[in-house]
């Protein structure tokens, strides 16, 4: 990676916060479900994955609290933002509608999210880089897992394939956001902290298609799609996830836990 | 009543290098791939392992409990596969 | 099997158990010790998975990513600990979509605890704290039952468990060093669930009908009112040091029998929770049974997959 400026304390912070934002929200989406799989066994596999996510969240914002000083903590950071100030993409936003929107929502943002991983391992800031290079081996496995399902669902019988297809033709428009990059993501790029964004879009693509082709699944023709949630322009789930999130904190304003 | 679970596998746990695999415990898979990957999830949650078998239970040949005096006992009175079984003299102290 | 051949197997049978062997999957058994077993085991495993309900409706709010994360590690592992007693359930020659059956149609009963809602944050604490403090003493007896898979799925979940009862205590006690608010919300959580928890070592010993048979077998190596008396004993005094008041007038400290005295149990209000009518059983038995049914096309989608991978193998072994 070239190495321009090194970018602001602020920025490096909205840098490491908006890239754990989307693990934030799905992480919680997917912990909502436990208790309430198809069976004992995969509701252990997904709660595992919610763990490995909350985990990764937690290194990015107590190294971003250490960033932003000022009392800021892991808590401040995950709680007690607007809604606006949530960085997440739309897709991890989206509702749990069944398990294959669940199975079809993971699979779509795991290989992204290793495929960032792969990139930030080498991130000129050795914290980011520190936490890539642990996150990379459980976001491995989280790839692995949402694929495998995804390919029992499309390869299943009419009605999981018929499902698997309408979550992917509802979620796929969700599914080009993380390649735009915001200012303060090309700022990260440049400074050879962030990922060349743009450059993951064609592995991408080529994973997608490699598994969705062994899932018998296709692609929807003419993808309009969407985005917003980088600058903090959500779907209207959002507010509802938020609300629940923070509710705790919200009510009962500086309090320890 | 819904009747659709998956197969039952046994699942056997290499705790560390060096020590054998030893058996855990059970689960539900539909295929051979989903076990392993159930039983990395459901074992080894708190770092149980470095290697997993699994094995359909299906597949699992047993011994039968009535059989216990036949295969097993006739291994009780043979004290010369064992080392106590030996004499020596009191001045070699370790062999 | 004629009357007399039957008799000395089981005469056998209960020699082994008295001195402390176990017995596995295979042997002989009466089937009265099937049975039995099958009901208790499979009773217990539901309790873990209903269990699952109370504490996962705060998951979504804890208020901080640290309690959140213990808490759906705790509420995972309860899962786990199903799946282990399903799993020893399932080897005296039961499926575990029998089992499930039982649960969801009302026949098989699960612990009455989890029909109490959880209200609050402190709820949470109240459950990991006294619940599972409640269970562990079950489960640790449990560890040397005679049935093998039982055993062995106790000597695992013992492990696990170890942190469950800290990870309540400590949300109590953070509670009772925190503000008046606070602390109003953890002693209102002990006020809910201390009776409740009494209730979970059942009815009287004096109205516990298979205590005798089952204590021969070692599903129970203590009396209900026994465990009931050793709970209060160490409970207590854990409330007492960090302020918390147990809500029984009655209680008092008995110098000569070396325990504390404590007043009755609503019965009344056990035997209705367990007759269905506790604040939640349609609730909790509703949201089983939809996770189930919810989860059918899943299952059966894998079972399909399996099916036509395994067609596909042995067509590509035949070329």
């Amino acid at each position: 990676m070239t190495a321009a400026a090194a970018p602001d304390t602020r920025t490096l912070a909205d840098f490491v916060i908006g890239m754990a934002d989307n693990d934030l929200i799905l992480a919680q989406q997917l912990g909502k479900l436990c208790g309430h799989g198809p069976n004992l066994e995969t509701d252990i596999a997904l709660t595992n994955i919610s763990l490995d996510l909350f985990g990764q969240v937690r290194s990015c914002f107590q190294y971003a609290a250490t960033l932003l000083g000022n009392g800021a903590t892991e808590d401040t950071i995950a709680f007690l933002r607007k809604e606006h100030e949530y960085r997440n993409v739309l897709l991890v936003e989206q509702p749990s509608l069944d398990f294959g929107h669940i199975i079809v929502r993971q699979f779509l943002y795991d290989v992204f999210h290793h495929l960032l991983l792969e990139r930030l391992q080498f991130s000129a800031d050795e914290t980011i880089a520190a936490i890539a290079r642990k996150s990379i081996k459980e976001t491995a496995y989280h790839v692995r897992f949402s694929a495998d399902w995804l390919v029992r669902l499309g390869d299943g019988n009419d009605e999981s394939r018929a499902r698997a297809q309408a979550a992917l033709d509802h979620l796929w428009p969700y599914a080009d956001e993380w390649f735009l990059p915001t200012a303060v993501e090309s700022a990260a790029a440049a400074a050879g902290i962030g990922a060349d964004l743009p450059s993951l879009r064609e592995p991408y693509q080529r994973k997608v298609a490699a598994v969705l082709r062994e899932a018998t699944l296709e692609l929807p023709a003419d993808t309009h799609f969407r985005k917003g949630g980088k600058q903090g322009i959500h779907t209207e789930h959002m507010g509802y996830i938020l609300a629940e999130m923070q509710s705790m904190q919200r009510t009962y304003p500086g309090m320890q836990w | 009543m819904i009747m659709n679970d998956w197969p039952l596998w046994e699942v056997f746990i290499r705790s560390r290098s060096g020590l054998e695999h030893r058996h855990c415990g059970s689960l539900h898979a539909a295929d051979a791939k989903m076990a392993l990957e159930n039983a990395r999830d459901v074992y080894t949650r708190r770092n149980e392992g470095v290697s997993i078998w699994v094995v359909p239970s299906a597949q699992i040949t047993a011994s039968q409990p009535e059989e216990q005096a036949e295969l097993f006992d006739p291994a009780a009175d043979k004290a010369y596969r064992h080392p106590t079984f030996y004499v020596l003299p009191e001045e070699v102290r370790h062999m | 099997m004629n009357e007399a051949q039957t008799t000395s197997l089981e005469e056998v049978f209960n020699r082994r158990i008295d001195a402390e062997e176990k017995i596995e999957p295979k042997d002989w058994m009466p089937e009265k010790y099937r049975k039995t077993h099958i009901r208790q085991i499979s009773q217990h495993a539901h309790s873990e998975i209903v269990g699952m309900l109370p504490e996962g409706n705060w998951i979504s709010r804890a208020p901080t990513l640290r309690r959140k994360v213990a808490l759906l590690a705790k509420v995972q592992d309860e899962a786990g600990h199903g799946l282990y007693l399903y799993s020893a359930a399932e080897t005296l020659g039961i499926s575990r979509d029998e089992l499930l059956d039982q649960l969801h149609d009302g026949t098989a009963k699960y612990s009455s605890i989890f029909n109490y809602p959880t209200l609050t944050w402190a709820d949470i604490g109240a459950i990991g704290w006294l619940v599972d403090g409640a269970a562990i003493m079950n489960q640790v007896a449990l560890i040397n039952t005679s049935y093998g898979p039982y055993s062995r799925a106790m000597v695992r979940i013992c492990k696990e468990e170890s942190f469950h009862q800290r990870q309540g205590y400590e949300i109590l006690m953070t509670l009772m060093k925190g503000t008046d608010e606070q602390r109003a919300m953890a002693q209102d959580a002990l006020d809910r669930w201390w009776w409740p928890s009494l209730m979970m070592f059942g009815p009287r010993d004096d109205e516990s009908p298979n205590t005798a048979q089952s204590m021969r077998w070692k599903l129970k190596r203590k009396s209900n009112d026994e465990l009931r008396q050793a709970f209060v004993d160490q409970t207590v005094p854990q409330a007492e040091l960090i302020g918390l008041r147990i809500p029984d007038p009655a209680l008092c400290w008995n110098e000569e029998r070396g325990h504390y005295d404590f007043g009755e149990i609503d019965w009344d209000e056990f035997r209705q929770v367990v007759q269905g009518n506790g604040p939640c059983n349609r609730e909790r038995l509703e949201a089983r049974r939809a996770a189930h049914r919810n989860g059918t096309w899943v299952r059966e989608a894998a079972l399909a997959h399996a099916a036509k991978q395994a067609d596909r193998d042995s067509l590509r072994k035949a070329i």
